[in-house]
């Protein structure tokens, strides 16, 4: 394989990994800062409890999240030097800022939660998590100020064959970020929810611990209602953005090859033919493409043969069109996705209030599957969001293909992705063990053991004194 | 012009302040092995640096992010440069990271020791890659004209770096054992000042075969030298004064004396490069300088306001952190396991 592929694949593979543990680590920490306000307010030692116990999933998972986040910043420069050169001027300040106010928040405040259940008032512990709660959606927030910029580059002129940044507010008011921001940000609220409805789910089929579970339940799918719907709104209005930014990558995820025609019908599901711009088999769904990307029943959504010859009079000659199949497949697994968290909170609240819902086995069976769900949603959503802005990286402006770094050899990255894919396997297995045993062990519920601080090193006491 | 200098400092400040916090977390990580001797006493270790390691290592993320913002160019070519060495480094910082976290979520004495020798062996050479990877920046590497650097094994790794890896190496180990001299107790806090003020002569003798290095191996004194001199004079006198308040039993004194020989030091890097941010052995045209490698004045105008209005916060709540924890951690009960 050659460098360009080599490069791609471990990007793919490591950030895709990285992304497996964000969203549980965004949605989890909101959780527990829920429970942990809860046991503020009320006073009552099972939110104690509940914040410590999901608060050891949200840790171990955040761990993980921390080691392959700094790869992700390495990452740029040790395999897209060319990129980081033409680009860093505008791409590396968000990334700047998202260190310097998030991380440290981030860091510095789970160390104070973790280590500070008997050395710090409850309000003041309780502001520790809300801390980090902030620091995770903020770190969110700007690295998608970053990616806003490669799907729709803004506040930035070309001199000297380098991008520079000429309006940082542009660059905030992107309307790509604030498409893109309660996006992904609600899909990793939906992440959390579902993680604890799927465990809690589990428990409550063992019938063990039942109260506990039930409330966690309860707290999970308010938190999982709330966030799916606001996700698939979202959703809506990221494609109808897209219509206008990437119309290529709109017509690519829907398989459109010639216009569509107003009104606009669609796919559901295609067999695709890349070779001769056809598909067969097509089963479609009239005027649902018109209310996708443009929020009306009629219009005329352009496809890629008359985008192509368009791009190739406004960029010059090249193949403009992303991988066709991957990218609409992906969308239609992440709209299938979206569709069922929607429905599965919604029954699980209906069920919750006429408090049936520990009874109806296959809800709790169905809760537990679904745990898969938002992962499954996370990733083909950015596999669409990313393959199908191929050939570029910063839309318009620089190819994936120039991005490259040129001094890396296929040796040096055969070597690089040896050791991270088996380290990230490895720890992708640990983690899935650990969550195992993490679960097995159970909540503390003993009033007294729930004094105890809670810590990484934890189940055991270690006392502190003065000298 | 002038912003771009104000950069240069601000990620010699990032990097200071990367090597003093994280210098003690590796150090400690090394003392697992030299100071404590079974698995109990390891936790005390850990326990010590517990709520400081992951907000420390951020002071290196930012780094880099701020180069990646500031300098684009140094931050392509160092990065993709020296791209096997940073594979190396990332593969530790992974499996220390996640050691922290997990080495004792389950109760099997192998699954411990192996998560225990991830943190020795990474708080060994994570340190050491440092200091090969700064040393051979004022060495000088080959760059190309277009600034790319087309490295071989003994561009990186020679007499100088070595010498680098290992004078950073000992300077977190010394740092990590004064650091344990102030948050534990007893046995292990007399272990560690014992082996403090053993590991501290071997400290000053590769501190000064290294300067004296520097001046055969680098242009740094050709350059700067009416700086380094009294720079490098100033070292040599804190260094031995915290020995002094080392065995004078006057801890705070000493970690403070031992962040400054760590600020000097890695000052002195940063003194002997500038202007430039990476020297090239090809051709001196071809260096890496604050003014070829830098962003523009706006996006630098930006980032220095950003800079100004976040960092009081940050300092602040990382002082209140320390405050928070300022109790040293013991063993008395780690009964259980
Ligand atoms: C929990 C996961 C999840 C779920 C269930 C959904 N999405 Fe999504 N989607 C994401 C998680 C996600 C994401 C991972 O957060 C992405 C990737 C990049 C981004 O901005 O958000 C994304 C991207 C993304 C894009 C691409 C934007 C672009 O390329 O600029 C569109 C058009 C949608 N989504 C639309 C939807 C719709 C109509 C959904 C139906 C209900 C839906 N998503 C469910
Ligand atoms: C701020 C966030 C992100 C930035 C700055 C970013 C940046 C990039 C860059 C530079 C490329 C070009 C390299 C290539 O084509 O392989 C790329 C491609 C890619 N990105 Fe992202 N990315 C971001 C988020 C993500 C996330 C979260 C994922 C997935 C979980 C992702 C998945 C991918 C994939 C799969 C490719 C490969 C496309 C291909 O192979 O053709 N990206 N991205
Ligand atoms: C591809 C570009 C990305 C880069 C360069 C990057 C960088 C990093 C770094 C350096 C860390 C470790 C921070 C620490 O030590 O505390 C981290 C963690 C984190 N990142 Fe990323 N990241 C990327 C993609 C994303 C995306 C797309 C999101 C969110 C939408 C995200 C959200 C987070 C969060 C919430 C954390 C906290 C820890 C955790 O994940 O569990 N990152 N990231």
């Amino acid at each position: 394989m050659d460098v360009l592929s080599l490069a791609r694949f471990q990007y793919a593979a490591t950030t895709i990994f990285h992304f497996f543990f964000v969203p549980l680590s965004i949605g989890l920490v909101l959780l527990v800062s829920i429970m942990e306000t809860l046991y503020v307010v009320k006073k009552k030692e099972v939110y104690k409890s509940m914040a410590q116990f999901w608060g050891k999933f949200f840790l171990i998972n955040f761990a993980i999240g921390v080691v392959t986040g700094i790869l992700q910043e390495f990452q740029f420069g040790m395999n897209w030097s060319e990129y980081s050169r033409f680009m860093g001027d505008v791409f590396g300040a968000p990334l700047a800022i998202e260190a310097l106010l998030a991380f440290f928040l981030e860091s510095t405040f789970i160390g104070l939660w973790v280590f500070g259940w008997d050395r710090l008032s409850k309000k003041v512990h309780c502001l520790c998590i809300w801390l980090v709660t902030a620091g995770t959606t903020i770190s969110a927030l700007w690295i998608l100020t970053a990616n806003s910029f490669m799907q729709h580059p803004v506040g930035f002129s070309v001199e000297h064959g380098r991008a520079v940044m000429n309006n940082f507010g542009a660059l905030l008011a992107n309307g790509q970020l604030w498409v893109e921001f309660p996006h992904t940000v609600f899909g990793s609220f939906a992440t959390g929810a579902f993680v604890v409805a799927g465990i809690s789910a589990v428990a409550l089929l063992k019938k063990r611990n039942t109260e506990f579970f039930k409330k966690s339940m309860k707290i999970a799918l308010t938190v999982g209602l709330f966030s799916s719907i606001l996700l698939t709104f979202f959703g809506h209005f990221q494609a109808q953005y897209l219509v206008k930014t990437q119309p290529m990558k709109m017509a690519a995820s829907e398989g459109l090859w010639k216009d569509s025609g107003s009104p606009a019908a669609w796919t559901l599901s295609a067999s695709i033919d890349t070779k001769n711009h056809t598909n067969s088999a097509e089963i479609k769904i009239p005027y649902l493409l018109d209310y996708l990307s443009y929020g009306t029943f009629s219009g005329n959504v352009k496809g890629m043969d008359t985008l192509q010859s368009q791009y190739v009079k406004k960029y010059g000659p090249g193949n403009y069109i992303p991988p066709v199949k991957t990218t609409f497949w992906s969308f239609r697994v992440m709209t299938v996705m979206g569709g069922i968290l929607c429905l599965l909170s919604i029954i699980g609240v209906i069920q919750l209030w006429r408090n049936k819902l520990t009874e109806s086995k296959w809800l709790l069976r169905a809760f537990v599957a679904s745990i898969a769900v938002p992962y499954l949603g996370s990733t083909t959503g950015w596999l669409m969001t990313e393959i199908g802005r191929q050939p570029w990286t910063v839309f318009g402006f620089m190819k994936t293909a120039a991005s490259v770094s040129p001094n890396v050899s296929a040796g040096e990255l055969l070597f690089s992705i040896i050791v991270f894919v088996s380290a990230y396997t490895l720890l992708g297995i640990i983690m899935v063990y650990l969550f195992v045993q993490t679960f097995k062990a159970g909540p503390t519920l003993n009033q007294k053991d729930a004094m105890e601080s809670s810590d990484p090193f934890d189940g055991e006491a270690y006392h502190i004194v003065t000298e | 012009m002038l912003l771009s200098n104000l950069w240069f400092l601000l990620i010699a400040v990032l990097f200071i302040g990367f090597f003093v916090l994280e210098g003690y977390d590796y150090g400690v990580g090394m003392a697992t092995r030299f100071v404590a001797h079974n698995k109990d006493e390891r936790t005390v270790l850990n326990q010590a640096i517990g709520p400081f390691w992951d907000a420390n290592e951020v002071w290196m993320i930012t780094a880099g992010g701020a180069m990646f913002a500031a300098f684009p160019n140094w931050y392509a070519t160092l990065f993709s440069g020296f791209y096997v060495p940073l594979v190396l480094m990332l593969f530790l910082l992974i499996g220390r990271g996640t050691a922290f976290e997990f080495r004792i979520k389950i109760p099997n004495s192998k699954w411990t020791a192996t998560w225990d020798w991830l943190i020795f062996v990474a708080g060994l050479l994570a340190p050491f890659l440092w200091g090969v990877v700064f040393s051979t920046l004022v060495q000088g590497l080959p760059i190309d004209k277009n600034m790319n650097m087309h490295a071989g094994f003994f561009d990186i790794v020679n007499g100088y770096s070595v010498l680098g890896g290992l004078l950073i190496t000992l300077l977190c180990l010394y740092h990590g054992l004064v650091f344990l001299t102030l948050r534990v107790t007893g046995d292990l806090r007399n272990r560690a000042r014992t082996l403090a003020k053993k590991i501290f002569w071997a400290l000053a003798v590769v501190a000064l075969v290294f300067i004296v290095a520097s001046y055969f191996a680098t242009d740094i004194f050709a350059r700067r030298g009416t700086i380094l001199v009294p720079v490098y004079l100033l070292d040599v006198v804190v260094l031995f004064l915290s020995l002094y308040f080392l065995s004078k039993e006057r801890d705070g004194w000493a970690i403070g004396m031992n962040a400054g020989v760590i600020l000097l030091t890695v000052s002195s890097l940063f003194i002997g490069l500038f202007p430039r941010v990476m020297v090239s052995s090809i051709k001196p045209a071809y260096d890496l300088t604050v003014t070829n490698a830098s962003s523009g004045n706006y996006s630098l105008t930006v980032m220095t306001i950003v800079t100004i209005c976040l960092l009081p916060f940050v300092l602040a709540y990382t002082i209140w952190s320390y405050y928070a924890f300022r109790k040293r951690v013991t063993s008395n009960d780690t009964t259980g396991y």
